[in-house]
Order: C-alpha cells, then sequence, then structure tokens
C-alpha cells in the first residue's frame, strides 16, 4: 500500500475527529475526504477504521461499494459520460466513442499525462436535453462531437 | 424604475447557457444603466425552449426562448424588459399551449417562484398545508393524505396514507421521515427539477410527515449526481431553520422538525428503500430482506417512512386543497396527477404534470411533437431502466398504472424515454443486462451471475451464434432472475428484454452471422 502523506493524513484524522458523533457516520466521512484529496486512498481506510471503530474489511466495503469514489487520484479534469437509455436513444454511444478517440483513453481511465479522467455515469436527469455530459462538475445539454471538442477547449483554458 | 427578469437556475437549463444568458443580460443592463432584480427560478419544464427568459409586465409573465448570449443586446433594443416584440417571443408564459393545457398541482409553483426564498414559497400558498396539518390530530392527517388516493409516486405506486398509518400505529420512540431522492432512472429528472425549483415544497411535505407519525428527524437521500438539487436543497433548508418552519418549534407549535441531506455515492440500487436506508446508516447499499417493513424496522431499526420527492411534495397541497380535491383528479385507482417525463429521441422534451387519463400517443406527439430526429418512433420505454419497450402499435394505451400494468408493462417513477426507428433492440435488451450487472448489490445470485450471463447469451444472440438455442435460454433466464431475485433489481431487469423479445424479436432472430 502507498504511504499517505503526513498533511492528508491529518486531513483524514480531522474529517473524522468532526463526523464521528454523527449517525451512521462512514459515507460522509468518505464524501469529506473525497472532496478534499480528490480520492479515497487505500492508505485511510486503517485510519478511518480506527477513528469510527469499525473493522478495516467494513470500511474497504464500503468504499469500494459505491462507484462515486475513487481508490487513485483524478486528472485535472473530470469527464463524466452519460451511458443510459435516454442519451442512447439520441447518439449517447457514438459521443462517447469519439470521447474516448478523443482523451485516448477508455471508461474508468487517466490520461498518462494526467490531464483528464474519463468516468461513465448512468443518468445526470438531464434527459429531456440528451446527450448529457459533465464536465468538472458542469453539466451540459444536447452534446455533439464537435460541441464536446469546443467544452473540453474551453476546460482546458481554465485550468 | 426596476425591471423583474427571470433566468432559470435549474440544471438542465444551466445545461443549455442559462448561466451564461443570466450573465449576459445584467452585464448588457448595466451598460445601458438599467436597474434590474434577477431571480434565478426553477424550470418550467419545456426544456425544448430552454433558456427561457421571463420578464414580470403588468399583463403578467412574458416569455422569450429559447435565448442564447447573442440575442441579449437585440431583446435589450427590443424592449424585451417591457414585453416588447421580439422574434423569439412566446407571448404570456402561462398562455404557452404546451403549459397552458397542463394540470399542475405538485408542479404549481416550479419555474414560478425563487427557490430560496421562504417568503416568496408562502406568497404562492406554500405552508398553508403545514398550517392545515398542525391543527389537526395525527389520525386525521394520515386519513387525509390516504383519502386522496396518493400512490408513492417513486415506482412502487403503494398507497401512502396507509405506510404512514403504520408508522404512525408503531409504539412512541425516535421516527425517521427519509425522502428517497436517489432518482436514478433513465428519462427521469421530475425528482430533480423540483428540488432545484421549489425545494421548499418537499421540506414542507416532510415536515407534515413529520408531525403526522411523531418523527423529529428527517433525511433526505440525495443522489451524487445532482449537485445543483444539493445546492438548492441546503439553500432552502437553512431558509426554513432561520423562518423557524423547520427546527426545535415549528411554527410557533412547540413541534420539532430537524431535516438534513446525506448524499448517495453513484449506486443506483440505493433508490431500493431498505437498500437506501442501509446507505444512510454508512453501509453498503445491499439490500434488506422483507420483513420486517421499514415501516416498523428502518432506519436504525426504527418505525420509519420513506416516500419518494414527488410524494412528498405532493402532500402540501392534499392538506390544504382537502383529500376530495386531489382524489378529483385521475382515474380508477391512479387518483390526481402524475408529472410525466418526456425524454430521449422527442422534440418537445420536458415535464408534462396532467391527470391520470392521457394515452401515449398524446403524450408523444401532442406535447411531444414526435422523434427529434424526424424519423417515426418505433418504440418508447416506460418507468426506467428496469420498464418494458412499448411498440407504437401499443400507443393508445393509456398511461396509468393499472393500464400499463395490463400490456405487461409498468408506470414506475412516470419517464418515458422515445427512440426512432434507427433502435436496435437486442442491443438494448443488452444494455438491460449489462446496467444491471454494473448495479446489482451482489446479495443474491440469479440477479449478480444472471445478468452477466443474460449480457453474454445476448452477445452470442447479435453475432448471430445458433440464435434458436439461444434466444430459448435467455427467456429461460429471464424467467429465473424474475422468479428468484430479491428485489426489484434484479426480478425486474428482465423486462426491457422480455418486452424486446415479444415485441421486436425481429431484432433478434434476424441477425447475420459474423
Amino acid at each position: 500500500m502507498e504511504t499517505l502523506p503526513s498533511k492528508h493524513g491529518e486531513a483524514i484524522r480531522r474529517i473524522v475527529e468532526h463526523m464521528k458523533q454523527r449517525p451512521g457516520p462512514l459515507l460522509e466521512v468518505l464524501h469529506a475526504i473525497q472532496a478534499e484529496l480528490g480520492y479515497v486512498p487505500p492508505a485511510a481506510v486503517p485510519l478511518v477504521a480506527e477513528g469510527l471503530n469499525l473493522s478495516r474489511a467494513e470500511v474497504h466495503g464500503v468504499a469500494s461499494f459505491y462507484h462515486y469514489f475513487r481508490s487513485s487520484p483524478p486528472g485535472a479534469h473530470t469527464v463524466n459520460v452519460c451511458r443510459a437509455e435516454s442519451c442512447q436513444a439520441v447518439g449517447g454511444e457514438a459521443l462517447a466513442a469519439h470521447v474516448r478517440q478523443r482523451l485516448g483513453v477508455d471508461f474508468h481511465e487517466t490520461t498518462p499525462d494526467g490531464r483528464y479522467s474519463l468516468e461513465p455515469v448512468y443518468c445526470l436527469g438531464n434527459c429531456a436535453c440528451s446527450p448529457a455530459v459533465m464536465i468538472d462538475g458542469r453539466l451540459h445539454g444536447r452534446v455533439t462531437p464537435e460541441r464536446f471538442d469546443a467544452l473540453l477547449s474551453e476546460a482546458d483554458r481554465k485550468r | 424604475m426596476t425591471f423583474t427578469v427571470y433566468v432559470p437556475r435549474d440544471a438542465g437549463a444551466l445545461s443549455l447557457g442559462a448561466g451564461e444568458v443570466a450573465h449576459a443580460i445584467a452585464r448588457e443592463a448595466t451598460r445601458r444603466g438599467l436597474e434590474l432584480r434577477l431571480i434565478r427560478n426553477g424550470s418550467r419544464g419545456a426544456y425544448w425552449l430552454e433558456p427561457l427568459v421571463e420578464v414580470a409586465t403588468s399583463h403578467g409573465r412574458t416569455a422569450y426562448g429559447p435565448v442564447s448570449v447573442g440575442d441579449v443586446p437585440g431583446l435589450f433594443d427590443a424592449g424585451f424588459l417591457s414585453g416588447g416584440a421580439h422574434p423569439l417571443s412566446l407571448g404570456l408564459t402561462e398562455a404557452i399551449p404546451w403549459l397552458a393545457s397542463q394540470q399542475r398541482l405538485t408542479f404549481t409553483r416550479v419555474g414560478v417562484v425563487d427557490p430560496a426564498s421562504v417568503a416568496d414559497y408562502v406568497v404562492h400558498g406554500g405552508y398553508q398545508g403545514l398550517r392545515q396539518a398542525l391543527a389537526m390530530s395525527p389520525e386525521a392527517i394520515v386519513q387525509a393524505v390516504t383519502g386522496s388516493g396518493l400512490r408513492g409516486r417513486g415506482g412502487a405506486a403503494f398507497p401512502t396514507g396507509i405506510k404512514w398509518k403504520t408508522v404512525l400505529e408503531q409504539p412512541a420512540g425516535q421516527k425517521y421521515v427519509t425522502c428517497n431522492a436517489d432518482e436514478g432512472d433513465s428519462g427521469t429528472f421530475s425528482d430533480r427539477m423540483l428540488m432545484e425549483g421549489d425545494p421548499l415544497s418537499l421540506i414542507e411535505g416532510m415536515t407534515i410527515a413529520a408531525v403526522a407519525v411523531g418523527a423529529t428527524q428527517g433525511y433526505i437521500y440525495l443522489r451524487a449526481e445532482y449537485p445543483h438539487a444539493n445546492r438548492a436543497l441546503n439553500e432552502a433548508i437553512g431558509a426554513a431553520y432561520q423562518a423557524r418552519y423547520l427546527g426545535t418549534d415549528v411554527m410557533g407549535s412547540g413541534k420539532r422538525f430537524e431535516l438534513e441531506v446525506r448524499l448517495g455515492a453513484g449506486a443506483y440500487i440505493c433508490g431500493e428503500e431498505t437498500s437506501m436506508l442501509e446507505s444512510l446508516e454508512g453501509k453498503r447499499g445491499e439490500v434488506r430482506v422483507r420483513p420486517p417493513l421499514p415501516a416498523i424496522k428502518g432506519l436504525f431499526g426504527r418505525p420509519t417512512i420513506v416516500n419518494n420527492v414527488v410524494t412528498l411534495a405532493t402532500v402540501p397541497t392534499i392538506l390544504h386543497r382537502g383529500a376530495e380535491h386531489y382524489a378529483g383528479y385521475g382515474m380508477g385507482k391512479s387518483r390526481g396527477t402524475l408529472p410525466i417525463q418526456l425524454a430521449g429521441n422527442i422534440r418537445r422534451g420536458g415535464l408534462v404534470e396532467r391527470a391520470f387519463g392521457l394515452t401515449l400517443r398524446e403524450l408523444l406527439y401532442d406535447y411531444g411533437g414526435g422523434s427529434a430526429s424526424g424519423r417515426p418512433l418505433r418504440a418508447v420505454q416506460v418507468g426506467g431502466p428496469l420498464g418494458a419497450y412499448i411498440s407504437a402499435s401499443q400507443f393508445d394505451t393509456l398511461v396509468d398504472y393499472e393500464a400499463l400494468g395490463s400490456i405487461g408493462a409498468l408506470l414506475g417513477h412516470g419517464g418515458i424515454v422515445a427512440f426512432d426507428d434507427t433502435v436496435d433492440m437486442a442491443r438494448m435488451a443488452r444494455y438491460a443486462m449489462e446496467f444491471c450487472a454494473i448495479e446489482s448489490c451482489g446479495k443474491c445470485t440469479p440477479c449478480r451471475i444472471g445478468s452477466t450471463r443474460g449480457m453474454e447469451v445476448i452477445d452470442r444472440i447479435i453475432q448471430g451464434e445458433e440464435t434458436e438455442g439461444n434466444v430459448r435460454r435467455l427467456e429461460e433466464l429471464c424467467d429465473l432472475m424474475v422468479q428468484g431475485s430479491l428485489c426489484g433489481l434484479g426480478g425486474m431487469a428482465p423486462f426491457p428484454v422480455q418486452s424486446a423479445l415479444r415485441h421486436f424479436r425481429g431484432d433478434f432472430t434476424a441477425r447475420v452471422r459474423h
């Protein structure tokens, strides 16, 4: 297991300490860790387990159950492409193929230069404006391959 | 003079540029030395007109849309702030036929009010229902909900009043009201629209539920894919606390109700109520075996109401205007109104709230305007990824619980996804199995293993391998999953597959061998 930079360890202990009195706190704690570090490092599991008085297996079991929690750091930009039926009905699969080709990675992967992480999502609730894509938490509707390229350049300029 | 302009902050409107349009309008007004009151409302639900900009005029609110940033200077030149004529003008918002013909009871304020303002909510009839409820006995509140005929809008369609009655009858002690806001079905967005556009109606509905059953703590379990709804809910909860509609002394009644939002983490299964409760407890979202029912042993083992967003947000109007008023809409056992969501390959997609009793054809063509691509519609999927596919020959079916049930389909959460004649139904069937495999919680074998085997069998069918035998194996597998799964995910994932086989068999059998 990777070793945790000491400032990450401190952040995790602080989060656990802050939240441990809440009812059923584990999901909340994992959300807070990912919000701060961008992912839930595997080395965080024993710290969280100790702080919440749970077994490591329980913490790992929860962190790995939910698709939203990452176990590796995300790229500078996260691209979520909706793969559900409504988007499929208006070219979602062709858009997904374009995005994969454009970024040069498959779903659940990060580009080698660390610029982009590509993740699937099963419905963004924007089904009257399909196909939908989310880039760095910003939702976009009626996305064509051309529009995706423009949105990606825009995201690039921001960082 | 101050002009009032409305530009939606609804996620769907923002996805089409409403944020940029709002900025452009504010900038242009400053440049011209005009004073603006810019209100960020929810969406009216007519997404083909988004971004839909409204201005308050002496005749009422006037709409322009769809507005892009480039249109903004021209709109100012045309005097749109006073309702001036412009090619994008749609006239009075409430007179737009697509909206005017709707019967909005649950969505009456969505797109109208400032979602973050308690004062605006109250001006538009908000908190009248809670006021009524606080003057009633718990039994009378439950009786009103039962009498309205309201059934769970999340998909299970269980009578809401009966669920509440069970919780009320449990011995006093810690009870919970939870809202299932894990709206994961593709083609549905009514929960999202409501939470972003009128979150206080959900908060009021939950408070009424709490008063009815004696609960003091509420949780809204919201999917992580809805960051805009998360912000809108937290803003509204903060405002409700400040105005003492939440907290230790709700509306001066001496009753206490605390409410918070808890985020899910991208697991579709957590829309299943027992799995949602596990997740709220901070555990893996694995389905519980029933009994006991959540109404008896729910969150942290205590009696718990679990209702969908739309269900709870409908409660205030029932208490305010009476059970008979609500039950006066609809037909048969499907009482009241249903917020239907038109999605996929459809020209005029969006939210249509009408009394039960419309046909699919009316929804798809009169409201939807047919396909977005201009090609003939071939199939629709109603009720999300576990819902059946319905062929064009069945478009005269009524959209209510019983009529859809009678053709082997289900209404679910009221989402309709339209497909034109380019759709390959064998691939859609494969997707149904793939989705089940990705989202299975893994607790029971028919769902966990069956979905993967289903995917493999359909792959062989698509490859044209031993079609007849593989179609038979697929049908047997579907039967097994329906009969043997623990919950609705594995038990219903075969519905789209079976219906595709029934109505579009040629898509499976006429494959060319590769």
